[in-house]
């Protein structure tokens, strides 16, 4: 037997040559290479993954160091994917790597994950975990999910196995912007994320060498205070599926940055053709904001009063808001929607400033 | 056997809570706890959060029996 670095995973029962072969012509994606992304990578490249890339726009700063553990003093300013892939560079020459130093975004997404066997978020914001979520379903590529908060950890494998779950399926639209802490009001101790990113790689290695059994349709939560763990099972959820973009188009037009995700925009033309008996079309103007519209059908609730009134929309199976130039009504739908998440609510885009023009 | 369900809360709602282990009477479906839990806490009114029976996730409302633990699941975003 050749001896080399990964002898002493190659003579492990049940991963053998064939378990090493399986990770050398393997390629995964990191997304974020920050506090989980770090450990990730450390372990996926000492098992031998084949061709890793990390995609991370940001830059080292001193309070990342006591997680971020590719990085040091030298490297504060410096962008992290194209330091963390440097670092590995020197370290094994027999991996090919790729530093994409810049964020994931709707435009982008589409063709990184293509051309990578297997996604690993490791990023720390609900925007990309729902729109690196989105863009692995669409290609059914297999994605390794971890967060932290404080002293606890959620870990699990979606798009894997026969009946895949992906997050939608555990939260299937993302918390308002209000209940999500400040990054920087947040601490954390390095050893969390540590521990939460070791099990993420080990969860790659498993989906990528076939190997035990994987974290799919299940959640596992770490909490560090007690060192207990506990395992969620999850199905998935057909009610979830409307809350997925059907479509590359869809993917592409939708706002994950704003905290109007998963408010479907329309223009003026796609939602003439929606009207009918079920749908509702809601003007959330104010009294006296000009031109008033008038037409059959159309229902005139403010959005200063929409908060009350929302038991008026109960019977429609569609509701089309809009307002004068398109903001109120996101929020408007964002609103109902969270009132009535298995009603397909849409926000006209533009407003009524987009109809005079 | 008395009527009690067990709580467990995780991440901002332990916070919230203030425990992140707590016994109450069993207010019967997922709907009254739910309800049971805004009106205890009204600092939940604001958040997300997902509830598992017996460590199973909850696809839709459910009857819940005496005994039973439920885990009371916000996400994290944290990386």
């Amino acid at each position: 037997m050749i001896v080399n670095r990964f002898e002493r995973q190659v003579i492990l029962p049940g991963f053998g040559q064939e378990g090493q072969a399986k990770l050398k012509q393997a390629s995964v994606l990191v997304i974020g290479a920050g506090g989980l992304g770090c450990p990730v990578l450390l372990y996926l490249a000492a098992a031998g993954v084949g061709r890793i890339a990390v995609v991370d726009g940001d830059v080292i700063s001193q309070s990342n160091l006591n997680r971020q553990v590719l990085y040091g003093e030298k490297d504060l300013g410096k962008n992290k994917a194209d330091t963390a892939v440097r670092y590995f560079q020197e370290k094994y020459s027999d991996i090919q790597w790729t530093a994409i130093p810049e964020f994931i975004t709707v435009d982008n997404a589409q063709a990184h994950i293509f051309h990578y066997d297997l996604v690993i978020d490791g990023s720390d914001n609900f925007p990309t975990r729902y729109l690196v979520n989105d863009a692995s379903v669409l290609l059914k590529k297999p994605l390794v999910y971890g967060s932290i908060y404080q002293h606890e950890g959620q870990v699990s494998v979606f798009n894997v196995g026969s009946h895949p779950c992906n997050y939608r399926d555990v939260f299937p639209n993302p918390p308002a912007p209000q209940e999500i802490p400040n990054c920087a009001e947040t601490g954390v101790l390095g050893v969390l994320p540590g521990i939460i990113g070791n099990l993420m790689a080990l969860e790659a290695i498993k989906v990528l060498a076939g190997l035990g059994k994987p974290l799919s349709n299940k959640l596992l939560l770490f909490n560090s205070l007690d060192t207990q763990f506990q395992e969620l099972e999850i199905q998935p959820n057909p009610a979830n599926q409307s809350a997925l973009p059907a479509s590359w188009n869809e993917f592409h037009q939708r706002d994950y940055t704003s905290a109007f995700e998963g408010i479907q925009q329309l223009t003026w033309n796609e939602a003439m053709k929606l009207m009918g008996q079920e749908v509702a079309f809601v003007d959330v103007r104010e009294p006296g904001e000009e031109p008033p519209l008038e037409c059959t059908g159309l229902v005139k609730v403010p959005f200063s009063t929409l908060p009350n009134e929302l038991d008026r929309f109960e019977e429609a199976e569609e509701i089309l808001c809009f307002c004068q130039s398109g903001i109120r009504s996101k929020k408007a739908a964002q609103l109902l929607q969270q009132t009535y998440p298995d009603k397909k609510i849409f926000s006209i885009r533009g407003g009524i400033n987009a109809l005079k023009s | 056997m008395p009527n009690y369900i067990r709580l467990k809360a995780f991440g901002m709602l332990a916070e919230k809570i203030g425990t992140d282990s707590l016994e109450i009477e069993n207010p019967g479906s997922s709907e009254a706890l739910r309800r049971l839990l805004l009106e205890q806490f009204p600092a939940l009114q604001s958040l997300t959060f997902r509830m598992a029976v017996d460590r199973k996730l909850l696809q839709a409302e459910t009857d819940i029996s005496a005994g039973q633990e439920i885990a009371l699941l916000p996400p994290f975003s944290g990386g």
